[in-house]
C-alpha cells in the first residue's frame, strides 16, 4: 500500500494530489532505504545512490532532503535547522516543502523532534536513541582536499591508504604551527574509514563519538550517502603531540541567554563595530533564556 | 544591537516570491502564450529539453515562461518534474539511418551520396539585425507563408532516409571498426545509478547529452584550440526526426510511439593504433532538438575522452563528466549564497590561533574600535 493510500484511510489527505507522499516515488524511497542500510552496516563508507532531482536546487540540501523524505512517516515530528537556526530562510523553505508533501507535525524543540535535518550544526542538547539526525553534505569526500579524482580517492579508501591526508595535516603544522582546518574536520570512523563529517564546526565533531543517535549524511549533487550508527568510535585525526582542539570561546558568553558552554556566533554591531556573541543553536538559546527569566522571577 | 537573528523567514520568503512574480508581470504587454514560446523560441525550448533530458516541448515552453527565459533555471524545473515520473520502460535501440532528415551536411567530402542538404540553417545568414521584425504583423507573416508555398510547388520531396557518410569510410577500412553491438552490454541508466569511474561509454554519452551546452562547448573548445590534439572533421551532421520504438507489452513486437527531433554529429579524427597503423576514429554526439553546437562539442569530447594518455582536462573522463551538468553546477554555485557563518566562525578561530590572537584580545580589539 502506498503511504498516500494509508493516509487516506487515516483521514489525513494533506498531501498535494499530484505528488506521492513525501514527494519521491516509492521506487526512489526503497532505493535510498536500501542504501541507508548498507551505509549503517559499513560506518563511514560512502554509498553511491541515484539521487533524484528535487524542486530544491542541487547544493541546497537535496542529499539530506532525500534521506529525510525516504525515512519520514506520518507520525514523525520534524525539525529543520540551518547553521543552528530553525528560522533561517533555507531551513524555513525545506521545512515548508516537507510539510507540504507529508503533512507531518513540525517543531523547533530539539527534544520533541523524531527526525532532525540539519546543515552545519549538531544541536547542543544531547540527542537520544529515538532520534535520527540527517546532515546535509556539500563534499562527501574527506580526501578531496588532497586528491581531486574520485577514481583515486575510492582506491585510497579501499586500501586504507591515508598517507596523503596525514602528510597534509603534518605540512599544515609545519606551516602554521597547528592544524588549520576549521569546519569539516576529517574523522576516522570505527578505525576504518576516513570520513568528512560535513561542515560542522570542530565543536560538534566530538558529539559524533559513541553517540546514542543514528547520524546520516546525504550529498545529493555528489550522489553519496553515509552513516555513523549509534555507539560507533569516531576519532578526529590528530597526532600524539598535536591534539585536535575545538573552537576557543574562553571568556565569552551568549549575550542573550548568558550560556558559557555553547558554540557561539560572533556578531559585529553595525553602529559601533563591537563584537558580541550569541548562541548558534537558537532553540537551545530560547530554552536557556526562558529558564533564566524564570529564575529571575 | 544592530543585528536581528534571522527569524520570520517564512514571511520574507513569501514576499520575495510575490516580488519575483511581479517582475514578469510589471510590463504592459500581453502575457506570453506557451504556444508562442514553443513556436517562435523553439531553439530555447530545444535547449531546455536537452539539458532537462525530457522531450516535452509544451512543458519546456512553460518552464521557459516561468523562468523568464533563463534556460538553466527552466531546464532545472523540467528535470525536477521528470524526476517525479515513474520509469515505465526503455525504448529500443534505434539506428539513426532511419532518421527523417531535414538537414545533413558533411565537411569531409564535397559530394556525398544523397547530396548535401542545407536545410533550415543560420550558417550563411548575415547576422544583421532585422529591424523589420520590430513591427512584424500577422499580415506580413501570412504573406511570407503564401509566397513560400507558391515557390515550393513542383519541388521533389526529400527521400525518407539517407546513407551514412561514415559507413563509406568504414567499408574502406579507414575508420576503426564498429564495436560489436551484439556483445555490448545493456546501457546503464545514469538516473538510476550514480556515475562511477571509469564510466562506460553509454554512461558517458548519457551524461553529455543532458550536459549544459555552454559547459560542453567550453571543454570541447579548449581541446580544439590546443589543450588536446583533436583536429576534428565533421563526417556528418544531421538534423531530423528519429522514430522511437518500445517493445509492445502484449505482443512483444516493436511499437512506434512517436518521433523526437534530434541533432546528430559524427566527428572523425586521426589516431595511430597501437600496432602503428594510422586510422580514423569516431566521436559521437546526439542531443534533443536543434542544437548543433552541443552535438559537435559532445562528439569532440567523446573522441577526446578515448585518448590513451590523458594530457589535458578535456581528455580526462572524470573531469569532463563531473563538471558539465548545468543543473548540478548551477545549484552548487548559487548555494554559496546560503549563510556560512558557522563554518566562517570556525575558520576565524583557526586563523586567530595561527596568528596568535587570544579570545580576550579579540574583545579588546572591538572595544578599541568603539573608542
Amino acid at each position: 500500500m502506498l503511504l498516500r493510500e494509508w493516509l487516506q484511510t487515516q483521514g489525513r489527505t494533506r498531501t498535494p494530489a499530484a505528488y506521492n507522499f513525501a514527494f519521491l516515488d516509492e521506487g526512489a524511497k526503497r532505493e535510498i532505504r536500501r542504501k541507508i542500510l548498507k551505509a549503517v552496516a559499513i560506518p563511514g563508507y560512502q554509498v553511491p545512490f541515484a539521487s533524484r532531482e528535487l524542486p530544491i536546487a542541487r547544493g541546497w540540501g537535496t542529499g539530506g532532503l532525500q534521506l529525510t523524505l525516504a525515512l519520514i512517516g506520518p507520525n514523525d515530528v520534524l525539525k529543520v535547522i540551518d547553521q543552528g537556526c530553525d528560522g533561517s530562510v533555507n531551513a524555513v523553505n525545506l521545512r515548508k516543502f516537507v510539510q507540504q508533501v507529508t503533512g507531518v507535525a513540525v517543531t523547533m524543540d530539539t527534544r520533541e523532534a523524531t527526525l532532525i535535518q540539519t546543515r552545519h550544526r549538531i544541536p547542543e542538547e544531547p540527542l537520544t536513541a529515538e532520534q535520527i539526525l540527517v546532515l546535509q553534505v556539500p563534499y562527501p569526500e574527506a580526501l578531496r582536499t588532497v586528491e581531486p579524482s574520485e577514481l583515486e580517492t575510492r582506491r585510497m579508501h579501499g586500501e586504507g591508504d591515508y598517507s596523503q591526508m596525514w602528510l597534509y595535516l603534518f605540512e599544515d603544522i609545519v606551516k602554521y604551527g597547528e592544524i588549520s582546518i576549521g569546519a569539516r574536520y576529517p574523522v576516522l570512523v570505527n578505525g576504518r574509514y576516513v570520513m568528512d563529517p560535513s561542515p560542522i564546526p570542530r565543536w560538534d565533531v566530538v558529539k559524533l563519538n559513541r553517540a546514542e543517535t543514528l547520524y546520516l549524511f546525504g550529498a545529493g549533487r555528489e550522489k553519496r550517502l553515509y552513516a555513523i550508527p549509534p555507539h560507533t568510535r569516531v576519532e578526529p585525526l590528530e597526532f600524539e603531540d598535536v591534539r585536535f582542539r575545538v573552537e576557543d570561546f574562553r571568556g565569552q558568553a551568549c549575550q542573550r541567554c548568558g550560556s558559557r558552554h555553547t558554540f557561539l556566533d560572533e556578531l559585529i554591531d553595525d553602529a559601533t563595530g563591537r563584537r558580541t556573541y550569541i548562541c548558534s543553536d537558537t532553540n537551545y538559546c530560547d530554552k536557556m533564556l526562558a529558564r533564566r527569566q524564570q529564575e529571575d522571577r | 544591537m544592530g543585528y536581528v537573528a534571522v527569524k520570520g523567514g517564512q514571511t520574507a520568503i513569501e514576499q520575495a516570491g510575490r516580488l519575483l512574480a511581479y517582475q514578469r508581470r510589471r510590463g504592459t504587454s500581453r502575457p506570453l502564450e506557451i504556444r508562442q514560446i514553443k513556436e517562435q523560441l523553439y531553439l530555447a525550448v530545444d535547449r531546455v529539453m536537452g539539458e532537462a533530458s525530457l522531450y516535452a516541448p509544451d512543458l519546456a515552453a512553460l518552464a521557459l515562461k516561468q523562468a523568464a527565459g533563463d534556460t538553466l533555471e527552466a531546464a532545472f524545473m523540467l528535470r525536477a518534474y521528470r524526476a517525479t515520473q515513474p520509469r515505465l520502460g526503455y525504448s529500443l535501440p534505434q539506428d539513426t539511418t532511419a532518421m527523417r532528415v531535414i538537414r545533413r551536411i558533411s565537411a569531409a567530402f564535397k559530394d556525398i551520396p544523397g547530396g548535401q542538404i542545407l536545410g533550415p540553417t543560420s550558417d550563411y545568414t548575415l547576422r544583421l539585425l532585422d529591424f523589420d521584425l520590430q513591427a512584424e504583423s500577422a499580415r506580413q507573416v501570412q504573406d511570407f507563408l503564401q509566397e513560400l508555398a507558391a515557390a515550393a510547388g513542383g519541388q521533389e520531396p526529400l527521400p525518407l532516409t539517407f546513407p551514412k557518410v561514415i559507413d563509406l569510410l568504414r567499408q574502406e577500412h579507414l575508420l576503426a571498426p564498429r564495436p560489436d553491438v551484439a556483445a555490448a552490454t545493456a546501457p546503464v541508466d545514469i538516473t538510476r545509478q550514480a556515475l562511477t569511474f571509469p564510466a562506460s561509454r553509454s554512461a558517458a554519452l548519457q551524461t553529455m547529452t543532458r550536459g549544459e551546452t555552454g559547459g560542453l562547448l567550453l571543454l570541447a573548445y579548449s581541446n580544439m584550440r590546443g589543450y588536446g590534439d583533436i583536429h576534428p572533421t565533421v563526417g556528418e551532421l544531421r538534423l531530423g526526426y528519429l522514430p522511437v520504438h518500445i517493445r509492445h507489452p502484449r505482443t512483444g513486437l516493436p511499437y512506434h510511439v512517436g518521433d523526437v527531433k534530434v541533432t546528430e554529429a559524427e566527428v572523425i579524427a586521426r589516431f595511430t593504433a597501437p600496432d602503428g597503423t594510422p586510422r580514423f576514429t569516431l566521436g559521437y554526439g546526439l542531443c534533443f532538438g536543434h542544437n548543433e553546437v552541443k552535438a559537435i562539442a559532445m562528439a569532440v569530447l567523446d573522441r577526446a575522452m578515448q585518448a590513451e594518455e590523458v594530457k589535458s582536462p578535456s581528455e580526462d573522463q572524470e573531469f569532463v563528466l563531473s563538471h558539465i551538468d548545468g543543473i548540478e553546477s548551477m545549484g552548487f554555485c548559487t548555494h554559496y549564497k546560503l549563510p556560512h557563518y558557522v563554518t566562517f566562525q570556525s575558520d576565524l578561530d583557526r586563523l586567530r590561533q595561527a596568528q596568535g590572537v587570544s579570545p580576550e584580545k579579540v574583545k579588546e580589539a572591538g572595544k578599541r574600535h568603539v573608542a
